[in-house]
């Protein structure tokens, strides 16, 4: 039987568009499971789809050793989600880098729990968000550090820019510790684009759609730096910058 | 080719420019010295349109045409260069996406072709070397981790790659060890010292302007041009102090 259709009381679908999601929570209600054995290297894209919702629940074991990087752009034009339930073992690695672009009345959001449960895991999250008109894009990430799993260590990077006074970003890095010896750290900003850097940007010929675009791609872009895979990077790159051409 | 006519103008509702007037004709370069406080920063500001910043009176020319009625990136395609006193810094963009994309966007306003990929990168290659500047900087995102001197350096760059009519240069000698000021000077005359080119320095010292050689010196004080002569007036400022040349 499917799981229960999910409330806003609970945290994890605080920010969600349930109503969005409802016609379509029978295909989404299992999350996905993936293990990646010990010592593999796992990596993948996560690119949107033509979809008005598009959801995404993935539960990931990784067995020690492992190693795994997502790079997802979350951009659907209702309701998008990228649930991650990440589970660490001893000396393994997890990267994500996702951006969210908004426009529109759209909603997206990244919603992690990343749970440390061995010695010596490391956890990268990098989270950007550019998002205009009534949009609303969240992150919402959730670190957990098992009693033993010692020398975790764990960081959470999350920025936002809004373009407009009704976008509203959501970023809610957290963490949970039972273990003494760790290193975990959170940021999180929200800004907006910095006039000095778009009259610069002008100022040089570039026109005033140009200049913003091009600080936005500076803002998102350097998330896929790290894909080795160079048909991949292009799709993604291609496809967060079509993106942000809609938000500018 | 740079007309400046009893040009006034306000920051935030306070007058700053109080009746500036000043031609520079094609061909020459001017400098502008004064105190701090006096006004010419702004006036570099204005003249490249910086928002914020208010005309209340006057106005200016720029061969010809009003260049106060264009938008920033008008008056670039236009061939008005303005080189920052504090360059801006702008992560996850490369000076070579950077540059290109500014250049190309001029061209195509001026009904020119864009240069490509392989013809820009030569040309920023040639640029960052006759400033002795390392090409490989260029890769980097747009001022961030520079130096002072290296920021500079890399303005007097991206002035040789636009190729502008008309540079205005706001205090780009500051923050400059020797060795780059001199850079910085012969950048400045090879770039800009033609026949139909022109030029104006915002400076505090003397010495850049003994590479060179402006054709007029002003003197901007409270909003105003209250002195004009050749370089020998910078060197007496240099001996005296703006407050004993004003009296």
């Amino acid at each position: 039987m499917a799981a229960p259709f999910p409330t806003r009381k609970q945290e994890e679908w605080r920010y969600a568009d349930l109503d969005a999601l409802r016609p379509v929570w029978e295909q989404f209600a299992e999350p996905r499971t993936l293990t990646i054995g010990a010592g593999e290297s796992f990596e993948d894209v996560w690119l949107p789809t033509a979809d008005d919702v598009h959801v995404r629940r993935v539960q990931i074991a990784l067995e020690p050793g492992a190693k795994t990087r997502l790079f997802v752009l979350n951009t659907a034009p209702v309701y998008g989600r990228i649930e991650l339930d990440v589970s660490l073992d001893e000396g393994s690695e997890f990267d994500l880098f996702g951006a969210n672009i908004g426009t529109g009345l759209s909603t997206n959001e990244i919603v992690t729990v990343v749970k440390h449960i061995g010695v010596g895991g490391r956890s990268r999250q990098t989270i950007r968000s550019v998002l205009n008109g009534k949009a609303t894009g969240s992150y919402l990430g959730r670190v957990e550090v098992a009693r033993g799993a010692q020398q975790t260590d764990a960081d959470q990077s999350v920025k936002a820019m809004l373009l407009d006074r009704g976008a509203t970003a959501n970023c809610k890095p957290e963490l949970e510790i039972f273990a003494d010896d760790v290193k975990c750290a959170h940021g999180a900003t929200v800004g907006e684009l910095d006039a000095m850097q778009l009259f610069y940007a002008e100022s040089r010929g570039l026109d005033p759609v140009s200049a913003r675009a091009l600080l936005l791609e500076g803002f998102v872009m350097g998330l896929w730096d790290g894909i080795e895979n160079a048909a991949q990077h292009e799709s993604i790159a291609t496809a967060a910058k079509d993106a942000l051409r809609r938000v500018v | 080719m740079l007309e400046i006519t009893n040009l006034h103008a306000t920051v935030a509702d306070k007058p700053i420019l109080n009746g500036v007037t000043l031609d520079v004709p094609a061909g020459e370069v001017h400098a502008i010295m004064g105190p701090n406080g006096s006004g010419k920063s702004t006036l570099a500001y204005v003249l490249a349109g910086r928002p914020g910043y208010a005309v209340s009176e006057g106005g200016t020319t720029f061969d010809g045409r009003d260049l106060l009625a264009m938008a920033p990136h008008e008056r670039a395609a236009a061939g008005l260069f303005l080189g920052f006193q504090y360059p801006v810094e702008i992560p996850g963009v490369s000076y070579l996406q950077f540059l290109r994309e500014s250049l190309n966007s001029q061209r195509r306003s001026r009904g020119e072709d864009e240069l490509s990929a392989g013809d820009f990168i030569k040309l920023a290659r040639e640029q960052a070397k006759l400033l002795g500047m390392d090409a490989e900087m260029l890769k980097r995102p747009v001022n961030v981790g520079f130096s002072g001197g290296e920021k500079k350096r890399a303005e007097m760059v991206q002035m040789g790659i636009l190729a502008p009519k008309f540079a205005l240069l706001d205090e780009t000698d500051s923050g400059l060890d020797i060795d780059a000021l001199k850079a910085v000077g012969e950048g400045i005359n090879r770039i800009m010292r033609a026949p139909d080119k022109g030029g104006l320095l915002i400076t505090h010292y003397e010495r850049l302007l003994e590479y060179v050689r402006p054709d007029r010196v002003h003197v901007l004080q409270a909003g105003r041009i209250t002195r004009s002569g050749d370089i020998d007036l910078a060197r007496e400022l240099e001996n005296t102090g703006y407050a004993e040349a004003a009296a």
